[in-house]
């Protein structure tokens, strides 16, 4: 018995809705087996996992905050893989753009006003920027390629990090504990609803760039470079597209973009600069951005849905008392399923018995 | 309908059946920073929280959450066990001060213990931690005995005062009995990569360490040792099983007496917030048996400790000086509780730069 | 003490190479697998529990290889069988590894692991400076290098390696040629979790022998890095890996000598000299375009 794949002639419509609930109910049939297995009550798990984290307002909070970094990051990331750069250095360029946004409240802590935490929010998106254009520089101009380089660098922002606040930047207050000084109130990003509980605009932030960066790649004629060029360099240099400026561009869009996310982590959920600031969201985030198929708005679906099984996994923990080992091992189930999915709303599955007459044996 | 009046007594009843978990008086959680699984600090504090679960039995319940990074993670992780019945939180990372202090703030009426940090600001928060440079100072003293070549080796991970009081502590400890005895430091910048520290400890020894001391938290540095025919110190666990010709002693943290006593607390009702910072006195620090030394050694190892924990000697005392030479500690002064928490100096001795 | 220094590289590099080979046979296949590091942690942890259980740090070995290709084969149904995204699935395979091995662990933190020995080969190991470099090894050393000559003979030399090239560079053209590509790649992928496995097997039974969860710390990035850093030309590989962890090395040499400067910028080093030399590399346009698998990370279906 094989698994043949046959192509659509078109993507199916049906399929690109329905994969998503198909995909959680394997999920939800293999986890019960698990935690059956376990010894483990598969009802109580399970709502645990995707019904608890929702029937809480400050939950609900919580999952936007969780979600917010990377539905910021995986937008950019989307921009670079439909273009072919294969940027895997955000979690990188996240950290580098909450450095650079706290230049303002950690070295000039008297410098007050409703202008700080916009200047903030742009240095944050110029540091991430600067950060990605390495990577891109090298690449456009001496061919180096960006997985190592992106990748490498996101090391030496970590270790750069970790200098500052045990180093120039430790907090003077801080019993010389690593943390740099605690941001004050004009430096802040607000919480949206702070009466319920505390996402704050990094969220919002998020929403627009998905609106936005939808736009862009829809309807303009830059978003129609980065996809040509994605897909076919040559056609696009026929069309007198730029390959440099191409890789420049999304690597810069990329870089702000996780940036913002970086200084609105620090500034929004965290209050100030920690030798570490991010659990992975960089890496996290490329799985975002495939599992939301590339696609901004799919982007936001996808975030939510990772974000909620971090907090699912909490959950379990808590409620059932498995390890966070299980937690894991559920969230790779659920990846795991998405994508087997999805594969549905491009091919026809066919189960063979044997060989078909034209085909290739596989 | 009789049915249905049957069934929804009947799902009450399971309902009701599965609260009975919470029929325990107390409800004890647990925040860890690594997963329980690394032999080292976070296994320790769930060492703790076994034991809290062994002496109170059903009267008490435990949950924790492991491998939760400091960060915007912590806050949620620490608000969800406020909202989850819990009655006291133990918080057992530096980096969640501020997240604790914020959710104390929210739940009065929980209790909450944060682990090495120094803000309380709330009047349910307590700050505990553990003087382990009482246990370095023994170290330095066995090593600079069963030391030939007259160098440790010090396998560091990250310049926290924590780390930096061991450090002096231990070249202290080791000055006492050789005045010439070197030290040398080497930071790994990470707690736990067992490769890595395996790495630090194999340069150390080519460099002509004989004795090998670890503040980071895995076994490879002590494997290392067995394998090159010298002699190494524990960290957190007892890590002889990795070493039994090797391990001198090792500095064992021991949260149990510490998460009982205020478990308890609860219990009776009589919990109020404080700041301590507990050593070999209250048991919180533990040395391992000493082994693989003479008997002398041995001797001077255990008289050292009983004066530390009966009171008489304290490691910090005067005279000190600076790696400078600029003079700290007069004859006979003890150090004050804000340099000894904030400690950012190296004392004369220490063949190394501190990282600024 | 030189002696021992390049005796410590070497332990560091071995892991690094094996996974990196296997990786560079799978990317030559056109196929992307950032799994590495889970597949390593499965072989760690399977190498350690088999050793403990048998009592054989062999049979450890052999349990790290075949947990690392059995891992491996959950990839490929999905990225073969199934044409799912390869990005997005090797990420995943490392989340669902790093858990599954920590569960899979449990009951063997804290036991000390049994070491696979060394194996000194009488005479020539007594060469001064190089010979407990080069004869005085741990097996899974010696396999390192054998299975470097082999993979570079396999994929220039031989008739199997060109349709594994041509796999790579054009599955559209390889398909119209007549060539199985999923069973190509399958293979690949197959041998690729297998090295993964094994460079698993190493840390936890030569390099550290002990269970520890998540114990790879990041070193299954490293490989895959390394591969891309050789331009995906085996020999380079052995370069990068030994100059990685010759640099990791050296940093804590220097430290110990007590030079002064911030250990955050030593600990650095490592990476930004690979950066680096594969600048200094890359400059070499032609040679680094002809030695990129075309296909890479792309799906396949045949088409009907």
């Amino acid at each position: 018995m094989r698994v043949e794949l046959v192509r659509r002639p078109h993507p199916s419509a049906l399929y690109g809705a329905l994969s998503p609930f198909l995909a959680l109910l394997i999920t939800a049939t293999l986890g019960a087996i698990m935690f059956a297995i376990l010894g483990k009550a598969p009802h109580l798990a399970l709502y645990a996992y995707f019904i608890e984290p929702l029937t809480e307002v400050w939950s609900l909070h919580e999952l936007l905050v969780k979600a917010a970094p990377l539905i910021l990051i995986a937008i950019g990331l989307s921009v670079c893989f439909l273009s072919n750069n294969w940027n895997i250095g955000a979690e990188g360029q996240f950290i580098i753009g909450a450095i650079f946004g706290s230049v303002l409240p950690v070295m000039f802590p008297e410098f007050r006003g409703p202008f700080v935490l916009p200047i903030m929010l742009l240095m944050g998106i110029l540091g991430g920027m600067t950060y990605a254009a390495i990577p891109a520089l090298l690449k456009a101009k001496l061919n180096t390629n960006e997985i190592l380089s992106s990748l490498m660098l996101v090391y030496v922002a970590q270790l750069f990090l970790d200098w500052l606040v045990r180093g120039p930047w430790r907090n003077p207050q801080g019993f010389n504990f690593p943390e740099s000084r605690n941001f004050h109130a004009d430096a802040v990003l607000p919480e949206v609803i702070s009466a319920s509980g505390r996402a704050h605009y990094g969220f919002v932030f998020a929403i627009i760039a998905a609106v936005v960066m939808w736009y862009i790649l829809n309807r303009t004629l830059k978003g129609f470079e980065i996809r040509v060029m994605g897909q076919s360099p040559r056609a696009g240099r026929f069309a007198g597209f730029s390959r440099a400026g191409t890789i420049l561009t999304t690597f810069l869009i990329a870089g702000g973009l996780a940036g913002l996310a970086g200084i609105s982590e620090v500034s929004g959920a965290i209050g100030q600069l920690r030798p570490v600031i991010s659990p992975g969201y960089g890496f996290t985030a490329i799985i975002v951005a495939f599992l939301g198929r590339l696609n901004p708005l799919g982007i936001v679906a996808a975030g939510l849905v990772l974000a909620l099984s971090y907090l699912g996994g909490e959950a379990a923990q808590i409620s059932l008392g498995v390890s966070n080992k299980v937690a894991n091992v559920f969230q790779g189930i659920l990846l795991f399923s998405v994508l087997a999915c999805d594969t549905l709303i491009h091919y026809r599955v066919r189960i063979a018995g044997r060989p078909s007459a034209e085909g290739q044996g596989v | 309908m009789r049915n249905t009046t049957k069934f929804v007594l009947a799902a009450v009843a399971a309902f009701g059946l599965a609260g009975q978990a919470s029929a325990a008086e107390v409800k004890a959680c647990f925040v860890y920073v690594g997963p329980i699984g690394d032999f080292g600090w976070s296994y320790q504090h769930d060492q703790g929280r076994l034991a809290v679960e062994e002496e109170f039995g059903d009267k008490v319940e435990t949950a924790y959450l492991e491998s939760v990074p400091e960060g915007a993670d912590a806050e949620r992780a620490i608000e969800r066990f406020a909202r989850s019945g819990c009655d006291i939180i133990f918080t057992t990372s530096f980096g969640y001060m501020d997240p604790t202090n914020k959710i104390a703030a929210k739940f009065p009426d929980v209790k909450f213990e944060h682990a090495t940090g120094y803000k309380r600001e709330t009047p349910n928060v307590s700050v505990y931690s553990s003087k382990f440079y009482q246990g370095r100072y023994i170290q330095g003293q066995i090593a600079a005995k069963v030391s030939e070549t007259g160098v440790a080796g010090y396998i560091a991970s990250f310049p926290i005062p924590e780390v930096v009081r061991g450090i002096n502590s231990f070249i202290l400890g080791a000055q006492s009995i050789d005045p010439d005895f070197k030290l040398k430091v080497v930071w790994v910048n990470t707690w736990f990569d067992p490769g890595k520290e395996a790495d630090a400890a194999k340069a150390l020894i080519d460099q002509g360490v004989d004795i090998i001391t670890q503040h980071t938290d895995s076994t490879a540095p002590m494997q290392v040792a067995a394998e090159r025919g010298i002699k190494a110190f524990g960290q957190a666990s007892d890590m002889a099983n990795f070493g039994p010709e090797t391990q001198l002693t090792s500095i064992i943290d021991d949260w149990a007496p510490y998460y009982v006593e205020r478990v308890k607390a609860v219990l009776d009702g009589t919990w109020e917030s404080q700041d301590v910072w507990h050593g070999m006195a209250e048991g919180n620090v533990v040395m391992a048996p000493y082994a693989n030394m003479p008997d002398d050694v041995k001797e001077m190892a255990q008289e050292t400790e009983a004066k530390i924990t009966s009171g008489e000697f304290e490691p910090f005392t005067g005279p000190i000086k600076k790696q400078d030479g600029s003079e700290w500690l007069a004859e006979g002064e003890k150090a004050d509780i804000g340099t000894m928490l904030g400690m950012n100096f190296y004392v004369e001795g220490v063949d190394d730069q501190l990282p600024q | 003490m030189i002696e021992a220094i390049l005796l410590t590289i070497a332990t560091a590099a071995t892991p690094l190479l094996l996974a990196a080979l296997g990786e560079l046979v799978v990317e030559r296949s056109g196929v992307l697998n950032l799994g590495v590091e889970g597949m390593m942690i499965m072989g760690a942890v399977a190498g350690f529990g088999a050793a403990q259980l048998s009592g054989s740090p062999w049979v450890g070995l052999l349990a790290a290889v075949c947990a690392g290709a059995l891992f491996s084969m959950l990839f490929g149904f999905l990225t073969l069988t199934l044409a799912t995204n390869q990005v997005a699935t090797g990420l995943s395979l490392t989340i669902l590894g790093l858990g599954l091995s920590g569960m899979l662990g449990e009951s063997f933190v804290g036991l000390p692991g049994l070491k696979l020995q060394a194996w000194a080969i009488p005479g020539l190991s007594e060469i001064p400076l190089i010979g407990k470099l080069l004869f005085a090894q741990d097996p899974i050393f010696y396999i390192s290098i054998a299975l470097t000559v082999a993979v570079w003979w396999f994929v220039f030399f031989t008739r199997a390696g060109l349709t594994l090239r041509a796999v790579g560079d054009s599955h559209v053209s390889a398909h119209a040629l007549g060539l199985r590509v999923i069973r190509i790649r399958y293979l690949a992928v197959l041998f690729g979790g297998a090295c993964a496995g094994m460079a698993g097997g190493h840390l936890s039974l030569v390099y550290t022998p002990q269970w520890t969860e998540n114990m790879t710390a990041g070193r299954g990035w490293i490989a895959l890095a390394l591969v891309v850093f050789a331009s995906w030309l085996p020999w380079r590989l052995v370069a990068g890996a030994y100059l990685f962890g010759a640099v990791t090395i050296a940093q804590f040499h220097a430290q110990a000598q007590g030079v002064g400067i911030p250990s955050q910028f030593l600990s650095a080093l490592p990476y930004l000299a690979t950066i680096f030399v594969l600048v200094l590399i890359s400059s070499n346009r032609r040679m680094t375009m002809r030695n990129t698998p075309a296909s890479l990370g792309k799906p396949f279906v045949p088409e009907r």
